[in-house]
C-alpha cells in the first residue's frame, strides 16, 4: 500500500532561495573587493575575510544563547559582514572593526528578532556605531597605494592609520581635490569597497539584470542626489562638475545599490522604493550640506529605514477588483 | 496592460500523445458530489443494475447537477465517501459487466429555445471541466445581459494538455458548441483564448472560425494564471470582475473549451457527462505519458497502470495541475468530471518535497507576482493577529489560490495557504 504525500497546492516552488539571493549579493560585492585590494593592498581582502567570519560567529552565537535554529546558513550574516568591511578604513583596528560586526548581528539584527525582523540595516548601523565611537580613526583615510610603502605591505598593520607617519591623506569629500576619473575608478582615498565607482556600478548592474534588486532605489537615489546637486550648481553658480562628484564621492554609489535596496529595511512596492530613494537622495544632500560632517549616506539610509513602515503602510498595493468603500452603488 | 503572474516550465510532455480510450474498468468509483453546490442523493441502490449514462444520482438544488454511471453493470455498494475538501458524501460503486450496455433513455435532447437548452444542459450532468466544476447550467441561466462568451482555452497549467488534444482532435465539435451556445442564449460573440505556446491549436480554430465573424480567435501571453477567469476576461476583454461579482455582472460567461465541445456531443447524441480526456504525466514514475479518456470514476490506480506507472515509488498523486492540483489521498480514489489530469512524482528526499519555511525578508516577490497585486506580507501578519478588519481592507476575499506567491517565495513560506486560511477567517466572520 503506497504512503501518499498529501500537502496544499501550489506543488512545485521556484529554485530561488534566501540563502541564493545573499551569495549572489555577495558575488555582485566581488568587484569592489578586487578593487579595494588593488588601491588598499591585501588588508582590505583581509579586513573583508576577517568582518564576514566575526558576524558568522556572532550569529551562531546568538542563535544559540538564544536556544532559537541556527540561521547563519542563509548567509544574511556573511553578507553583513562583507558589507560592514566595505565601510570601513583599510586601517581601522581588528579589534574595532569587530565590534563594529558584533553590534551589527547581536544588537541590531538578532535582538529584534533576526533576519527580516531588524528594522534598521546592520551593516549601516554597525557603521555609525564605529563613526560615533572610534571616529578618528574611522575617518583615517590613506592615501591610495600607501601599502606598498609598508613592510610586508601593512598586511600586519594593527596600530591604526593615525600612527602610520606621513601616508594619511583626508577623503575627497573633505578636501575637494581628486579628478573625475579617479573618482570613478577608484584612485582616491576612502573606505574599503567605496573608492571604485566602476566597480559598484559592474556589482549593482548585475543585482539589477538578474532582477534580484529593484532599478527603482537607485535611480530615485542617486537621481534625487544630482538633481538636487543641480539645484545648488544653479542657484549658487558654480561648477556643474559639482554633479557628477557628488554621485562618485563617499558611499553614495555603494549605499544606492547595496544598502538602501536591502529588502527587510526598505520598502516592499515601487512606489515605496521611489519614496525612499528620493528620501535618501534628499537627505544625503541636506547632511553635506547643513551638517557638521561630509558624509550623509549612512545617516540618510538609517533614518529611511526608520520610515520604512511607515512608507510601507501608505503605499500599499490597490488590488485588481477590489471595490471602493465609498462607491456609489454601495449607497 | 495585461494581468501579469508568473512564467514557468511548460513541460507539456503530452502535446502530441493522441488521446486514446481507457480499457473498461473492472469497477468505477462515482461520488455524488463533483461539482461546487449540493450534493446529489444516489437514485440506485445495492444490488440494482444500470446502464451505460443511467442517472444515479440527481437532487432537487439549483445549483448541482446530476450524476450519471459510465459504466453498464451491477451496483455493489452505496456508501460515504470523503472528498479532498474533508467532507463526506455518498458514493456508488459499481462493478462492470463489460457490456457497456447503453441506457434506452440515451436520445438526443429536443431544443427548441433557450429554456430547453439551459435545460438539456443540466441533464447532461455537465460541469465546468477546467477545474472548478461550476454546474454548467447555472453559469448559462444568468439574468444580466451577455454579450461575450469567453472560450477558456488558456492551459495555463504545466504538463496538462487534454484541452489542447481536444483543440487538435475535434476543433469542429468547439465551434459547434460555441455555436449552439451563442444561438440559444443570443449571445453576439465569441472569443477563444488561447496561450501562445499552442501554436498548432490557434492555427486551425482560427482557421475554422473563418467562416464565422462572431467567434474570434486571441492569443494571450503564456503567464501563469491565465487561464483564471478574472484574469482571463480581463486579458481578453479589459474588464474588471470586481469583489463579490460574477462574470455574468461584466455581460461575460466564461465556458472552458472542453465543456463547450462536451455541449455539441451532447446535443448530437444526448449521452451525458460519463467520460472525460485526462493527461497522464509526471515525472519518471510515468512509463506511457499519455492522454487518455476515462469514465468517470475510474480508480486512479487503473489509470496509472495504464500509463505503465510505477506504483510502488510514486509518492505524491495529483489531480489537476502542480500549482492548483489536489493531492490525492489514496490511489483507488475515482477519477473526477474536472480531474483534467493525473500527474505522478516519485518519492523526493523530503528536503525538496517539503522546504523548510524560514523567515519572511520583505521582497515584495509574493506582491509582484500576485495577478491581482494583493499584499500577501500584510495578510500574513493581520492573520497572525487575527484582524478580521484589516485583512478586509486588505482584500483577502480576492485571493484565488492560484499559488503564485508561495511558488516565488524564496523564503519557501506557505504563502497562498496563509491567504487561503485568513480568506476562510473573513468568510467565516461575515457570515456571523
Amino acid at each position: 500500500m503506497n504512503i501518499l504525500t498529501v500537502k496544499p497546492s501550489p506543488h512545485i516552488r521556484s529554485e530561488l532561495t534566501t540563502q541564493k539571493i545573499m551569495l549572489a549579493v555577495i558575488i555582485a560585492l566581488i568587484p569592489a573587493i578586487i578593487a579595494g585590494t588593488i588601491v588598499f593592498g591585501p588588508r582590505a581582502l583581509f579586513m573583508v575575510v576577517f568582518c564576514a567570519l566575526v558576524s558568522m560567529m556572532t550569529e551562531v552565537v546568538c542563535r544559540a544563547l538564544m536556544k532559537k535554529e541556527g540561521t547563519v546558513s542563509d548567509g544574511s550574516a556573511m553578507l553583513t559582514g562583507v558589507l560592514l568591511a566595505l565601510n570601513l578604513p583599510v586601517t581601522l583596528p581588528l579589534w574595532q572593526a569587530a565590534i563594529g560586526c558584533i553590534f551589527a548581528i547581536a544588537v541590531v539584527k538578532q535582538l529584534f528578532g533576526g533576519l527580516g525582523c531588524n528594522f534598521a540595516n546592520p551593516a549601516i548601523t554597525g557603521r555609525i556605531f564605529l563613526l560615533l565611537s572610534v571616529g578618528s580613526d574611522m575617518t583615517a583615510w590613506v592615501k591610495p597605494f600607501y601599502y606598498k610603502e609598508l613592510h610586508l605591505w601593512g598586511l600586519f598593520e594593527t596600530s591604526g592609520a593615525t600612527a602610520i607617519d606621513g601616508i594619511t591623506g583626508a577623503t575627497p569629500l573633505a578636501t575637494g581635490d581628486a579628478g573625475l576619473m579617479e573618482l570613478f575608478l577608484g584612485n582616491v582615498g576612502g573606505s574599503i569597497g567605496e573608492t571604485s565607482a566602476l566597480a559598484l556600478l559592474i556589482g549593482g548592474l548585475f543585482l539589477i539584470i538578474t532582477k534580484l534588486i529593484s532599478p527603482v532605489t537607485p535611480i530615485s537615489y542617486l537621481g534625487s542626489l544630482a538633481a538636487l546637486t543641480f539645484i545648488k550648481v544653479l542657484v549658487t553658480g558654480g561648477d556643474m562638475i559639482e554633479v557628477p562628484y557628488a554621485l562618485l564621492s563617499g558611499g553614495v554609489i555603494l549605499g544606492a545599490f547595496f544598502m538602501a535596496t536591502d529588502y527587510v529595511t526598505s520598502p516592499i512596492t515601487s512606489k515605496g522604493k521611489l519614496i525612499f530613494g528620493i528620501g535618501c537622495g534628499i537627505l544625503t544632500f541636506v547632511i553635506r550640506e547643513f551638517a557638521s560632517m561630509p558624509e550623509g549616506c549612512s545617516f540618510s539610509i538609517l533614518i529611511m529605514n526608520l520610515l520604512t513602515p511607515y512608507i510601507d503602510k501608505f503605499t500599499q498595493t490597490k488590488p485588481i477588483g477590489a471595490k471602493k468603500i465609498n462607491a456609489k452603488e454601495e449607497a | 496592460m495585461k494581468l501579469g503572474g508568473i512564467k514557468l516550465h511548460h513541460h507539456k510532455n503530452t502535446e502530441d500523445c493522441h488521446s486514446t480510450a481507457l480499457p473498461l474498468p473492472a469497477k468505477v468509483r462515482i461520488p455524488m458530489s463533483m461539482h461546487i453546490g449540493a450534493p446529489c442523493s444516489p437514485i440506485v441502490k445495492k444490488g440494482d443494475l444500470v446502464t451505460v449514462g443511467q442517472k444515479i444520482g440527481d437532487t432537487e438544488a439549483f445549483m448541482s447537477a446530476p450524476i450519471h454511471s459510465s459504466v453498464s453493470g451491477k451496483v455493489t455498494n452505496v456508501c460515504d465517501y470523503r472528498m479532498s475538501s474533508g467532507k463526506l458524501c455518498k458514493m456508488v460503486e459499481i462493478e462492470t459487466d463489460g457490456e457497456q450496455a447503453i441506457c434506452p433513455d440515451i436520445v438526443p435532447p429536443a431544443i427548441a429555445n433557450k429554456d430547453d437548452f439551459i435545460k438539456a444542459v443540466r441533464e447532461s450532468g455537465l460541469t465546468g471541466m477546467g477545474g472548478a466544476s461550476f454546474p454548467a447550467h447555472v453559469k448559462l441561466s444568468a439574468k444580466q445581459p451577455i454579450d461575450t462568451l469567453c472560450i477558456n482555452a488558456a492551459e495555463c497549467e504545466p504538463y496538462i494538455t487534454s484541452d489542447y488534444r481536444l483543440m487538435v482532435e475535434s476543433p469542429d465539435e468547439i465551434i459547434d458548441g460555441i455555436l449552439n451556445v451563442l444561438k440559444y442564449l443570443s449571445i453576439p460573440k465569441c472569443i477563444i483564448g488561447i496561450e501562445k505556446n499552442k501554436p498548432k491549436a490557434i492555427e486551425i480554430l482560427t482557421e475554422k472560425a473563418k467562416s464565422y465573424p462572431e467567434i474570434k480567435v486571441m492569443t494571450l501571453p503564456c503567464t501563469y494564471p491565465q487561464g483564471a477567469e478574472k484574469v482571463l476576461i480581463y486579458n481578453a476583454l479589459g474588464r474588471i470582475v470586481f469583489e463579490g461579482q460574477l462574470p455574468a455582472d461584466v455581460g461575460v460567461t466564461v465556458m472552458n473549451v472542453s465543456s463547450v465541445a462536451f455541449v455539441s456531443r451532447y446535443i448530437k447524441t444526448g449521452m451525458p457527462m460519463i467520460t472525460r480526456m485526462v493527461t497522464v504525466d509526471g515525472d519518471e514514475v510515468i512509463g506511457k505519458k499519455c492522454n487518455v479518456i476515462v469514465p468517470i470514476g475510474t480508480p486512479v490506480v487503473d489509470v496509472l497502470k495504464y500509463a505503465e506507472c510505477d506504483i510502488e515509488n510514486a509518492e505524491r498523486l495529483l489531480y489537476g495541475g502542480p500549482m492548483m492540483g489536489i493531492s490525492i489521498r489514496e490511489i483507488n480514489d475515482p477519477v473526477l468530471k474536472a480531474n483534467n489530469a493525473i500527474l505522478a512524482f516519485k518519492r523526493f528526499p523530503q528536503k525538496k518535497a517539503s522546504p523548510k519555511p524560514s523567515a519572511c525578508i520583505h521582497c515584495g516577490r509574493c506582491i509582484s507576482a500576485c495577478p491581482f497585486h494583493l499584499m500577501p506580507p500584510d495578510i500574513c501578519r493581520a492573520y497572525g493577529r487575527k484582524d478580521i478588519q484589516e485583512l478586509q481592507k486588505l482584500k483577502t476575499a480576492l485571493c484565488m489560490n492560484c499559488g503564485c506567491c508561495t511558488y516565488v517565495c524564496p523564503a519557501k513560506r506557505p504563502v497562498a495557504e496563509t491567504n487561503q486560511l485568513a480568506k476562510a477567517l473573513v468568510m467565516s466572520a461575515i457570515k456571523k
